[in-house]
């Protein structure tokens, strides 16, 4: 593996990243962003991927792993607030929510 | 690999695009699973087989059908979200200039890193991303954060039933 792959790697997690920030800003569906951080953080283990295979050393792995398993408590406690929301009302646009605004 | 790098890269860019641009919910998820499946493909490539494992088993499969069931209960027979414009002025404009100027910035510092200029390495030790060298590396070196990752699933789990689990028993 030479530097031109790491870079190519690197190159694919930054855009990958850029169009899950894109969506987190514009869309305005509750679920729609929280699958575009489920973007984010695919990319960013990509990065940490492809950095373990080019130094041969697995901790970047045990770290992706790691973030995975955030994303998927993350997911879950989303999710659930998600749920609570539409209880309370018609919620679907993160607009509507602002019973905390001053 | 360089095959590999283009085709899957390419998928997972399209995945991604179509997750931001579809209208209805299911179909964010449809693409976030091609999405999720050219990145296992991406650390096939890169000799992390056991995470390719993870991504497609954890993501594709229970993460993904987490997204479903929620859908499929709230939003089922419901108008679609962003009907008006909405109350940020200029939020898509604006979200997109904000994104893409990060996102320049960043490829931009990586490249002028000098990434490209590394030498090439190829010996990689034995056993290399196999769920065994794996599972050595977590449960020895890095056994703290194993036993806070297991902290942070229980506590997910506590916080979703508190949340949403019934009130009346």
């Amino acid at each position: 593996m030479n530097g031109d792959m790491v870079q190519g790697y690197v190159a694919l997690s930054g855009i990958l990243f850029v169009i899950g920030a894109c969506g987190l800003m514009v869309r305005r569906s509750p679920l729609v962003m929280l699958m575009c951080v489920e973007i984010m953080l695919n990319a960013a283990n990509l990065a940490f991927v492809a950095f373990a295979r080019y130094l041969g050393n697995m901790e970047g792995h045990v770290f992706t792993f790691l973030v995975v398993t955030v994303a998927a408590a993350e997911v879950a406690i989303g999710l659930a607030v998600i749920v609570l929301l539409f209880r309370k009302r018609d919620a679907a646009d993160v607009d509507d929510v602002n019973t905390l605004r001053g | 690999m360089t095959a590999v790098l283009w085709i899957a890269g390419a998928l997972a860019i399209a995945g991604a695009l179509g997750v931001v641009i579809a209208k209805t919910p299911v179909h964010s998820v449809i693409s976030l699973v091609v999405n999720i499946l050219s990145l296992a493909a991406l650390f096939l490539s890169l000799q992390a087989e056991f995470l390719a494992l993870i991504q497609v088993i954890i993501y594709a499969g229970a993460i993904m059908i987490l997204f479903l069931f929620v859908i499929a209960l709230l939003t089922a027979r419901r108008d679609p979200v962003e009907r008006s414009e909405g109350k940020l002025e200029g939020q898509r404009e604006l979200g997109i200039v904000t994104a893409v100027a990060g996102g320049v910035l960043m490829i931009a510092v990586a490249f002028a890193a000098g990434l490209g200029r590394m030498p090439a390495r190829e010996a990689l030790p034995a056993g290399f991303g196999s769920a065994a060298a794996f599972g050595r590396e977590l449960l020895t070196t890095h056994i703290l954060s194993f036993e806070l990752t297991a902290f942070v699933l229980m506590a997910a789990v506590i916080g979703v039933v508190v949340l949403v689990g019934r009130r009346q028993l």
